[in-house]
């Protein structure tokens, strides 16, 4: 039965990544994107990766949709006819999908329990993760134990795509008489379900960020949820009300806050006298160590990710008010 | 048990019935405003069917109540996302089918 | 018919991947390329997921009584390239508006005559 929702999952997969092709009209392109990115969520949870999944459906179907709204509506919604002809481009691309297609008749068959990428680090993550870190969810014992590292740098690579957003799109904070008057002001249903569904939201996203262990979740979904929710405030209340309930330099000191939170994890490991986010060394007992380091870790994460988002949505969306303005 | 599992079966089929036909008017409706009410009528329908269905396969425990909770977002999350949709369409000058043909008849 | 699921994954996953390098490279604007970029990273997803899915398995939650899990190391991977890749795509978009606002066009083909034009 998974085997049939999987067949059919990825042809509808396929054919909404062919309709984007052929489609000129930007804003049914972007659309289609988040139709995209659900259809492939929908594919993770059929392969059993929920985690995956969830960050998924929380960022494509939701962050980027945002923000490639907004960049649309700076750069207009049509694509224009292209004079190229667009023989050669598909000549290309078949002939590199005929080469990828013929190498993928020599990788192990799909779902086999013997493939070696199961042979090797895997089976210590299954096997000792519960019991060296103790956690039951093996994907946040991997990323913030065995591969903390990693996500530490992935932290840092977030962290600078804001600076990098930031650098080239500023916030401007503007006067409320010059602000524009969005269409969903008058939009009183919008507003009481909008109030009503905010704090659970936010409730949520504090559930997936301490939950994380247990089930899946963690910093990356928790940032996102919560960043998703003052998105909502912002689209249905305007920016400058948003602006005002979470400010933009409120968020760049807590963006870097939570990469230094991350990485004075490791630097106490390193005085308590363990290596770099040896998380065994942080209390008496390791399991109890590993417990603090990935909680606070997860914290970390969670807060950069949400003021990473937030702000780069601020600067997007201050971006298209102050051309409605000018 | 076994009755649950018949209950359960029938309002998956016949929420899945509801979620076809409303796919289905949302491709064949004539004008936006049609193709919402499609969609969002058979939507809420659909998903109080079908989370009830899957209600009733779990032991009733955590699931159940996650499930529940679901449901009740999604009452009222599906409905205010069509009506902010509709009246957005109002809000941008799109009209139905038979206010533009009394437009079109009055010009 | 095995032959077909055992690796159906993996041509969806380069046909994915085939529509994404052709937008990229036949599209004109820029947004559409980054539409086109980002379903080139997903078709990546998909195959790193794809490679880690055991038949029969379980998501990689210990529950009492289960012994087969999926591997967990490709979610951890992907989990992290899908929140960095929002970041980079945002960049991308930013890039997109400034250049919109310096040349007054996003569709590919006419900024580069203004450049010539300078």
């Amino acid at each position: 039965m998974a085997v049939l929702i999987d067949l059919v999952l990825l042809s509808m997969l396929a054919l909404t990544a062919l309709r984007i092709i052929f489609l000129k009209d930007l804003f049914a392109v972007v659309m289609l994107f988040g139709i995209y990115s659900f259809l492939s969520a929908l594919i993770f949870i059929n392969l059993d990766a929920v985690d995956v999944a969830f960050t998924e459906a929380a960022v494509g179907a939701g962050i980027s949709t945002v923000l490639m709204l907004s960049t649309l509506a700076l750069t207009g919604r049509k694509e224009k006819e292209s004079k190229h002809s667009s023989i050669l481009p598909f000549l290309v691309v078949t002939v590199t999908g005929a080469a990828l297609i013929y190498g993928t008749i020599d990788m192990p068959p799909f779902g086999d329990a013997n493939n070696p990428i199961h042979q090797h680090v895997a089976p210590r993550y299954i096997e000792q993760s519960p019991v060296e870190v103790g956690l039951p969810n093996m994907v946040t014992s991997v990323l913030a134990s065995y591969r903390g590292f990693d996500t530490l740098g992935e932290t840092v690579v977030v962290f600078a795509a804001m600076i990098g957003v930031l650098t080239l799109l500023s916030v401007r904070r503007k006067e409320d008489d010059e602000a524009p008057d969005s269409g969903l002001k008058s939009h009183r249903v919008l507003h009481v379900v909008a109030k009503i569904i905010i704090p659970f939201v936010i409730l949520f996203a504090l559930y997936v960020q301490f939950h994380g262990d247990y089930g899946p979740g963690g910093g990356f979904q928790a940032g996102v949820i919560a960043a998703a929710a003052i998105i909502l405030y912002a689209l249905v209340f305007g920016l400058p009300m948003a602006l005002r309930v979470i400010s933009p330099k409120f968020l760049q000191i807590l963006a870097p806050l939570g990469v230094l939170l991350y990485a004075s994890v490791g630097i106490y490991s390193m005085f308590m006298g363990g290596n770099f986010l040896d998380y065994n060394k942080l209390a008496h007992d390791p399991v109890h160590g590993q417990h603090y380091g990935i909680i606070i870790i997860e914290l970390g994460v969670g807060i950069t990710v949400f003021a990473v988002m937030l702000s780069i949505f601020y600067a997007f969306a201050s971006q298209a008010e102050r051309r409605n303005v000018s | 048990m076994f009755f649950l599992d018949i209950l359960s079966g029938v309002l998956l089929l016949v929420g899945v019935f509801f979620g076809f036909t409303g796919a289905l008017g949302l491709f064949r409706f004539p004008d936006f405003f049609t193709r919402v009410h499609a969609a969002s009528v058979t939507e809420s329908i659909a998903s109080i069917l079908i989370l009830t269905g899957l209600m009733l396969q779990t032991q009733f425990d955590l699931n159940t109540a996650k499930l529940i909770f679901i449901l009740l977002f999604l009452m009222i999350t599906s409905p205010t996302a069509s009506h902010a949709l509709a009246k957005s369409a109002r809000h941008g000058g799109l009209l139905s089918i038979p206010e533009s043909k009394k437009k079109k008849e009055n010009s | 018919m095995s032959f077909i699921l055992d690796y159906y994954n993996y041509w969806v996953v380069v046909f994915l991947m085939m529509t994404g390098f052709y937008i990229v490279i036949s599209a004109n604007n820029l947004v559409k390329k980054i539409a086109g970029l980002n379903i080139f990273q997903t078709s990546v997803f998909m195959l790193y997921i794809s490679m880690g899915k055991v038949t029969g398995g379980t998501a990689p939650i210990v529950v009492e009584g289960v012994e087969l899990y999926s591997n967990p190391l490709p979610h951890v991977l992907i989990l992290t390239a899908i929140v960095v890749g929002v970041a980079t795509t945002s960049v991308g978009l930013a890039l997109i508006i400034r250049i919109k606002r310096a040349y007054g066009t996003v569709e590919e083909n006419e900024f580069k005559n203004s450049d010539d034009a300078i």
